[in-house]
């Protein structure tokens, strides 16, 4: 078991150049985001976040873990470019990150596919690729058969996957996750688990997955960062390594263990 | 490369078993569709109301409280409806009205949607000119009458200016009150998205103020029919092709009630045929369009 429960990484050293992990895989490759140092107050209020320094390899999959008030949407925000940072600094892809919400927010005007079409469109797809690439990744995200639906005919699950068609659609290395399953029931949550996992596997895509579940941040993460509350610093840090992936015991004791730390992080607030 | 994990997957999670798992339950979530029939209480509950209210007009008038001349049965109006129908001047006044109404309700929408895009989007004109378009809409636009007949005279142009006062306020504001109730999440899916400012404009923020749109085109219609009325009413003579306002105050002139019965609910009656046949589908079709139909009483 690799548990490794560090404090925040130094400043400065992680986007270092010939910096190399224990573990192969897509992490040997140049990070697709670093933070450092990030500080966010809004106004003159108190620190939304505070030194958060994080980096996220390519083709990465990163669960960002914290209590309510953490600012992790906010730090989501930041990273997508819909927020800057009072201090700080960050290094993200320039052609920003792609973003799937809590809710789908698919238009409700607009079809499936015309909502995946859409984002195809503002990506400058010419009209006949779009209607095939649309088609392409509702089938991805096995959804081929409800293409002409509307929105509001769709079940919770449903629409979640064709958000993720739809984030899928703008083709950015980054895909920025917040809490995407939380409103969903176990059953379909589950099964959008694996869904997610496959397409990250077929395609490559560097994830940043916010959650406050802690089962769901170790069963999709190859690491976990846990956020502390008021204000949002990451503090403790996990690897999930592929004996947790198969074998239900050890997933089990890290899951107990990150939630040990998580309510410790709660209760300092009491 | 690991293996498809295990730890929380029921057993046997290959891509295949995945596939028909979410199948099934995407069937057992979204509901079947349903399919629409016409429902004849939409037909004949209005019927009844309006029978209704004709027998009730009927037994008043057969109580005798009033001279007949004064207040008509729904016969004897029938009669001069009748009437004026062969003569062909009911026909000749509808389709005065009806064109000028068509013509000054297009005109209208063609100016006032630029103007409430404008209103919605640019803070500036909106702070300058949100309270003087709403104080418009308050304003009865039969008060421009008398100014437009001294600036135009009795003239077509009388009668367009009065409608465009009373249509154009309403237009923008439905168009403005639209806009500002679409959720902050589209704007900020369009940005996640990468529309530029046009492009938001035309693929978020039009679609999504839609309804609203409609419901000021709609108050938009009403306002530019009453305005026309009115001041078919006021302004007669001169160049002015005669319309159904011109007819009622025709009746009037002559103390004719038939006529002037006559004239009210032909008015009344192209004005609910627009609303039916133009405005409810429409609105219908959109509401339905976005699943906003479940549970209303339409």
């Amino acid at each position: 078991m690799t548990q490794t429960l560090t404090p925040a990484r130094e400043p400065g050293s992680a986007p270092g150049a010939g910096e190399r992990r224990k573990e192969g895989g897509p992490r040997d490759s140049a990070p697709a985001v670093v933070l450092e140092n990030l500080g966010k107050r809004f106004g003159a209020g108190p620190a939304v976040l505070e030194n958060v320094s994080a980096t996220v390899a390519q083709g990465e999959f990163v669960a960002l873990l914290g209590a309510s008030g953490c600012g992790k949407s906010t730090l989501l925000n930041i990273i997508a470019g819909l927020d800057v940072p009072t201090s700080g600094a960050l290094e993200v892809p320039s052609d920003g990150a792609a973003f799937m919400f809590q809710d789908s927010s698919l238009f409700p005007w607009l079809s499936a596919a015309g909502n995946v079409e859409l984002a195809l469109k503002l990506r400058g797809v010419g009209r006949a690729e779009r209607t095939v690439r649309a088609r392409e990744l509702l089938e991805l995200v096995n959804l081929g058969h409800a293409a002409d639906k509307r929105p509001h005919e769709l079940s919770g699950g449903m629409r979640q996957r064709v958000a993720l068609a739809r984030s899928l659609a703008q083709d950015r290395a980054v895909l920025l996750m917040d809490e995407p399953f939380a409103a969903l029931d176990a059953i379909t949550r589950e099964l959008l688990h694996n869904e997610l996992e496959r397409v990250w596997r077929e395609t490559g895509r560097t994830i940043i997955f916010v959650t406050h579940n802690v089962r769901e941040a170790v069963r999709l993460g190859q690491r976990v960062l846990l956020l502390s509350s008021r204000p949002g610093t990451v503090v403790a840090e996990w690897d999930v390594s592929d004996e947790h992936r198969t074998n239900a015991g050890a997933a089990g004791e890290l899951t107990a263990g990150i939630t040990a730390r998580l309510r410790e992080e709660i209760r300092r607030h009491a | 490369m690991p293996e498809t994990p295990t730890a929380t997957l029921p057993a046997g999670g290959s891509a295949e078993d995945l596939r028909t798992l979410e199948a099934g339950l995407d069937s057992l979530q979204s509901e079947p569709a349903r399919r629409r029939r016409l429902d004849l209480s939409r037909i004949l509950l209005p019927l009844a109301a309006l029978l209704v209210l004709v027998l009730a007009w009927q037994f008043y008038v057969t109580l005798g409280l009033r001279r007949r001349d004064q207040v008509p049965g729904p016969l004897d109006v029938l009669g001069s409806l009748g009437l004026l129908w062969q003569e062909g001047t009911a026909q000749e006044a509808i389709w005065t009205s009806l064109q000028r109404g068509v013509v000054g309700f297009a005109i209208s929408i063609a100016v006032a949607t630029p103007i409430g895009l404008l209103l919605s989007q640019v803070r500036v004109l909106r702070r300058a000119f949100g309270p003087l378009v709403s104080g418009l809409q308050v304003l009865p636009s039969v008060a421009w009458v008398p100014a437009a007949i001294i600036w135009f005279g009795l003239s077509d142009a009388t009668v367009y200016f009065v409608m465009f006062m009373g249509a154009i306020p309403s237009i923008i504001n439905g168009l403005i009150s639209g806009v500002d109730q679409i959720p902050p999440q589209y704007r900020r899916v369009g940005r996640i998205l990468g529309a530029s400012r046009w492009e938001m404009a035309l693929h978020v923020v039009l679609p999504a103020a839609l309804p609203g749109y409609v419901g000021g085109l709609k108050q938009g219609w009403a306002f530019s029919w009453r305005s026309l009325m009115a001041a078919e009413i006021i302004a007669m003579g001169g160049t002015l092709g005669f319309g159904l306002g011109s007819l009622l105050e025709q009746g009037r002139q002559l103390a004719d009630m038939g006529v002037v019965m006559s004239a009210i609910l032909v008015i009344l009656f192209v004005g609910i045929a627009v609303e039916l046949l133009v405005f409810a589908p429409v609105e219908k079709r959109l509401l339905r369009g976005r699943g906003l139909l479940a549970g209303s009483t339409r």
